[in-house]
């Protein structure tokens, strides 16, 4: 990918995921992060991921933030009134994310480059489809059984947003 | 050329804002999409070490079906968190969290 392509979409993606906070509007934050999603997933197609990043545009441009904002329709919310800020939650979460800034660029500082990125899946093919292919045969060989258990997860977790739902709680 | 530590900066300023969102803002709604964005630095850092480490010119498939696991288990967190929200702003007809300050249903 080249590095002007990457800071083009590193600062999309950063500049919407900043706007998810600072809007008061919890709809305009939610179609913020779909863009910053977006983004995301054009870094991992640089990267050579295709398959991770197609199904970043699916499963969270797509489905998640739908049920996002689907909740926020339901819920019927509004812009946030302006409440009396809390100073400590808001001094101590910047305080805290500026320490984490700081560590992270003093790790980076003395950390190497790292080696060159591979960019040749196998030669002469296509490489949407060879990415793809080698995703498939690691995902159904080596992790089949994670893969199952995961079936196994998303199974609970539908059992379980059903009782969530229902209208009596108790 | 683009090395693996910009984009190890770059994931690290997202898991960043994620952080800010989740310590800064009282929607628990905003406060759920800190918690995604921060999932989603962590996918990037995966993605780039799984680039960059490669084996025999390809690529470490290993970091890309920990971040498959990942996207698939955190669609599954988001849609059972997203009831527990709708549970409770039946119950509180609220989802600011400095209203929700009682354990007691």
């Amino acid at each position: 990918m080249s590095p002007i392509l990457f800071w083009i979409f590193s600062l999309f993606m950063l500049g919407f995921g900043a706007a998810v906070i600072v809007n008061k509007n919890p709809v305009a934050s939610a179609l913020s992060l779909v863009v910053s999603f977006l983004g995301l997933a054009a870094l991992y197609i640089g990267l050579s991921a295709y398959f991770i990043g197609i199904v970043q545009v699916l499963v969270y441009a797509g489905a998640v933030m739908v049920l996002f904002l689907f909740i926020i329709m339901l819920l019927d919310l509004k812009a946030e009134k302006s409440r009396k800020l809390n100073w400590v939650a808001f001094l101590g979460g910047g305080a805290l994310t500026l320490a984490f800034v700081g560590v992270l660029a003093k790790v980076l500082a003395n950390y190497p480059a790292g080696k060159e990125v591979v960019t040749a899946l196998v030669p002469g093919e296509n490489p949407i489809t060879d990415d793809v292919r080698m995703v498939g045969l690691k995902l159904f060989s080596e992790y089949n059984f994670p893969f199952q258990v995961v079936g196994v997860l998303v199974l609970v977790a539908a059992v379980g947003v059903v009782v969530l739902s229902k209208r009596e709680l108790k | 050329m683009v090395t693996l530590n910009d984009y190890l900066l770059v994931s690290g300023l997202l898991f960043a804002l994620g952080f800010a969102g989740v310590m800064m803002r009282r929607n628990l709604i905003v406060i759920f999409m800190g918690l995604e964005m921060m999932l989603n630095a962590a996918n990037l850092s995966l993605v780039a070490f799984s680039r960059f480490n490669g084996i025999d010119g390809l690529p470490n498939y290993s970091g890309q079906m920990l971040v498959f696991f990942i996207i698939t288990v955190a669609a599954a967190e988001v849609a059972v968190g997203l009831a527990i929200i709708v549970a409770l702003f039946r119950a509180r007809q609220t989802c600011h969290v400095e209203d929700i300050t009682k354990l007691k249903y």
